[in-house]
């Protein structure tokens, strides 16, 4: 290699050199900000996809009635858009793309601790992934039972369900193998002086919800195998008339899927932690609680599941206990929201992108969060269940919980990523855009809920026209601000200024390496930490 | 690219741990459903419990603790540098291994034989509690034997890698892994056994 061509794959970054031509560089690739970037552009591809479905079901309601299709593609439409979202987009969103990009350079490794397991876990995501999109044309038909899979009807319908089970199966390995790599990377990887107490706050949220992906998946594995079993031998473990019970599919599929929103949301948590200090030029207030609070969601999570199953059939007690143990868990959400506050406060505060989506996140992610009290409490759970106010409920703390921290994560870290810059004056109206088609969209949900539209049926009464036409309303001003947004930022990667190594002034590790970063972010120089994330005077930003 | 290779035989030995919870947790499903449906039909779990071979189900119990002893000690030789005795005591692990699956064959044989099988109609036709109770042996062990052939897979591979001296007496951590995903299968049936064949009679 001559000395030009030396300097312009310096200045590429982890772009410049793959081991193998062309494509098969990026897809047979180790290098984790590689892997992340795979997982990045097929989760937005999806979200894109899933975002489509979405539009689509709100131009269903918007009048009573058959609108633009009937109930079974109504049915199998919603279903779709579920199983996305949840298994394609929001549980790998934040941790298998962001995880991946940044994570190892935040504890100052060359790479995760295996990177071929890593790829391996790529290739698992793709492959359920297509597998979920073969079971759309093939067998009989896309699935129709909602994302939750319940049985009896699940075991029975004539739709493709084994495969979309088989799909979940694989999905859920590819979650397993990336959790696993994060906890013994984050445990044997840190750099020299990187103690637990320096590790940035959204290395500690990875570490908490990889945790919950090792120990919770398995659980979702063995349901699905369950449900394949059931469909292919006739295994009746779920079969009344076999002695089997459908309430315990439901129990174990919530044993995974309820600390499964916890996989999908403490990421975003940790995403927030690490903006708001660097936009309010402020160390992180109440660091320790932050960790102690990931850690004490990732645990009190793990045993609140049957709050989804109130309407059940279970024991009062049992609804009792959950209900009680629900309220535990808004307690550390609580701590990380008044932490967050009170960095803010007095802070020296930026509005740039990263720090508008994160302040999202905080307004949006506490008002989803109180409705879900009302859905824990179990008197009020009864009247509002299956109704619209929990779809309104869970978008509230999914998409604007999440969704925003992944917004926030891209305008954060992509610039680092790319090394250019997207056009923060467009950023800033796509987030305005995209905020005000939100509180329209998901607000006229709530309150059409609470009035008593069932969720999941594609005709209502003439009564609910009006709220649903409000919402449809709103899910075409926030289908333009995602697009004004992800336009701005692929202009950004493409023909946008170059990025500095540090366009923000963070002071953890990322920002101290060229931007993009090098193949193996610090080479042979292996980083000496010797202070905190958040130490902005030592590290020579203030 | 740098030739930096990286090495880190605990971080290997953790991801193996985590993995080996991972799979109890995804055996743990079905002992949940063992516990719950054993509570609700105690009677018939014992009805249909006691029709289950004590010895088809003890002498795999032997099979497996042997294949498991053999694996422990073939780490120790492999350590010795005595490659020729570990891979002689690995292709005695797999024999087990076939043993078992051999000695499963016979015991299913039998009981499809008497019409007892997932889907059956024999089993529409038995008390609810009874079927089950057959079901979830079935599911449990037909899980659990999947198990066994991948146990014996990754033994094989290990194999192979240490008669082309990739593994060796200084970097034996693949063969420990291997070991201990084997003890794995081995423990699980350490719970399937009394739970299915001894305490139900």
């Amino acid at each position: 290699m001559n000395e030009t061509a030396a300097t312009a794959a310096t200045g590429r970054g982890f772009f410049a050199e793959g081991r193998y031509p062309s494509v098969f560089g990026w897809i047979f690739s180790t290098d984790h900000k590689r892997i992340g970037l795979l997982y990045l552009w097929c989760i937005v591809t999806f979200f894109g996809v899933g975002v489509l479905l979405g539009l689509l079901i709100r131009l269903e309601l918007f009048a009573p009635g058959e609108t633009i299709m009937g109930a079974q593609a109504y049915n199998a439409v919603f279903t779709l858009h579920g199983v996305i979202m949840i298994f394609l987009f929001i549980i790998p969103g934040i941790p298998a793309a962001f995880g991946n990009l940044i994570m190892p350079i935040q504890v100052g490794a060359r790479d995760v601790a295996f990177p071929k397991l890593n790829l391996l876990s790529w290739w698992f995501y793709i492959g359920g992934a297509a597998l979920a999109v073969t079971a759309l044309f093939t067998g009989g038909g896309p699935p129709d039972t909602g994302w939750t899979f319940y049985v009896p009807f699940a075991a029975q319908t004539t739709t493709n369900v084994s495969l979309a089970a088989v799909a979940v199966f694989i999905l859920g390995f590819s979650s397993i193998l990336t959790g696993l790599n994060f906890v013994v990377t984050i445990h044997r990887l840190r750099a020299e002086g990187m103690t637990w107490t320096r590790l940035p706050l959204f290395t500690w949220s990875l570490y908490a919800t990889a945790w919950i992906q090792v120990l919770a998946t398995p659980v979702l594995g063995i349901t699905v195998a369950l449900l394949f079993a059931e469909r292919l031998l006739g295994t009746g473990l779920f079969d009344p008339a076999l002695g089997g019970d459908p309430i315990m599919f439901q129990h174990l599929f919530w044993i995974y899927s309820h600390p499964a929103v916890y996989i999908m949301v403490l990421p975003a948590m940790g995403v927030v932690s690490d903006i708001i200090p660097v936009f309010a030029r402020k160390p992180a207030f109440g660091y320790k609680a932050i960790v102690v609070s990931s850690l004490a969601i990732a645990f009190a999570g793990s045993l609140v599941w049957a709050h989804h199953m109130y309407t059940s059939g279970m024991s009062d007690v049992a609804v009792m206990v959950f209900s009680f143990l629900t309220f535990i868990v808004a307690i550390p959400s609580a701590i990380k929201v008044f932490n967050w506050l009170a960095t803010l406060y007095q802070g020296s505060i930026l509005l740039d992108p990263p720090l508008l989506y994160a302040l999202s996140f905080i307004l949006l992610f506490t008002i989803g969060g109180l409705s879900g009290l009302v859905l824990g409490a179990a008197a009020t759970d009864v009247h509002v269940h299956d109704t619209y106010f929990v779809v309104g409920h869970f978008h509230f703390v999914m998409f604007g919980g999440t969704g925003m921290a992944f917004f926030a994560a891209m305008h954060y870290w992509l610039p680092k990523i790319y090394g250019r810059m997207y056009d923060k004056a467009v950023a800033t109206v796509a987030w305005g855009t995209i905020f005000i088609g939100f509180c329209i969209l998901y607000i006229a949900m709530k309150v059409v809920g609470v009035m008593g539209m069932p969720r999941r049926y594609y005709d209502y009464i003439p009564e609910f026209t009006g709220l649903n036409q409000l919402a449809t309303f709103g899910s075409w001003i926030l289908g333009l601000g995602l697009i004004l947004m992800f336009v701005n930022l692929i202009v950004g990667i493409r023909k946008g200024p170059p990025a500095p190594a540090n366009p923000w002034g963070g002071a953890s590790l990322e920002w101290q390496i060229p931007s993009p970063p090098p193949t193996e972010n610090f080479g042979e120089d292996d980083p000496v930490v010797s202070h905190g994330p958040y130490d902005f005077k030592k590290a020579g930003i203030l | 690219m740098s030739a930096h290779v990286h090495k880190d035989d605990t971080g290997a030995r953790f991801g193996m741990w985590l993995f080996l919870f991972t799979e109890l947790l995804l055996f743990g499903g079905l002992f949940i459903l063992y516990a719950v449906y054993l509570a609700r039909y105690p009677r018939e779990f014992v009805t249909a419990g006691s029709q289950l071979n004590v010895w088809f189900g003890g002498a795999n119990t032997l099979v497996l603790l042997t294949s498991s002893l053999l694996v422990a000690v073939s780490i120790t030789t492999l350590r010795r540098g005595q490659v020729r005795l570990t891979l002689t005591l690995l292709g005695g692990t797999i024999a087990c291994a076939a043993l078992f699956m051999i000695n499963k064959y016979f015991e299913w044989s039998a009981k499809i034989g008497h019409g007892l099988y997932p889907g059956s109609e024999h089993l529409h036709e038995i008390p609810p509690g009874e079927a089950v109770f057959f079901n979830i042996y079935y599911v449990t062990t037909g899980l659990h034997g999947i198990h066994v052939i991948i146990g014996a897979l990754v033994l094989a591979w290990t194999m192979a890698l240490i008669k082309s001296g990739r593994v060796h007496a200084d970097d034996w951590i693949v063969l420990e892994n291997a070991g201990l995903y084997w003890h794995l299968v081995d423990l699980i049936w350490i719970f399937i056994f009394p739970l299915y064949y001894l305490i139900l009679h």
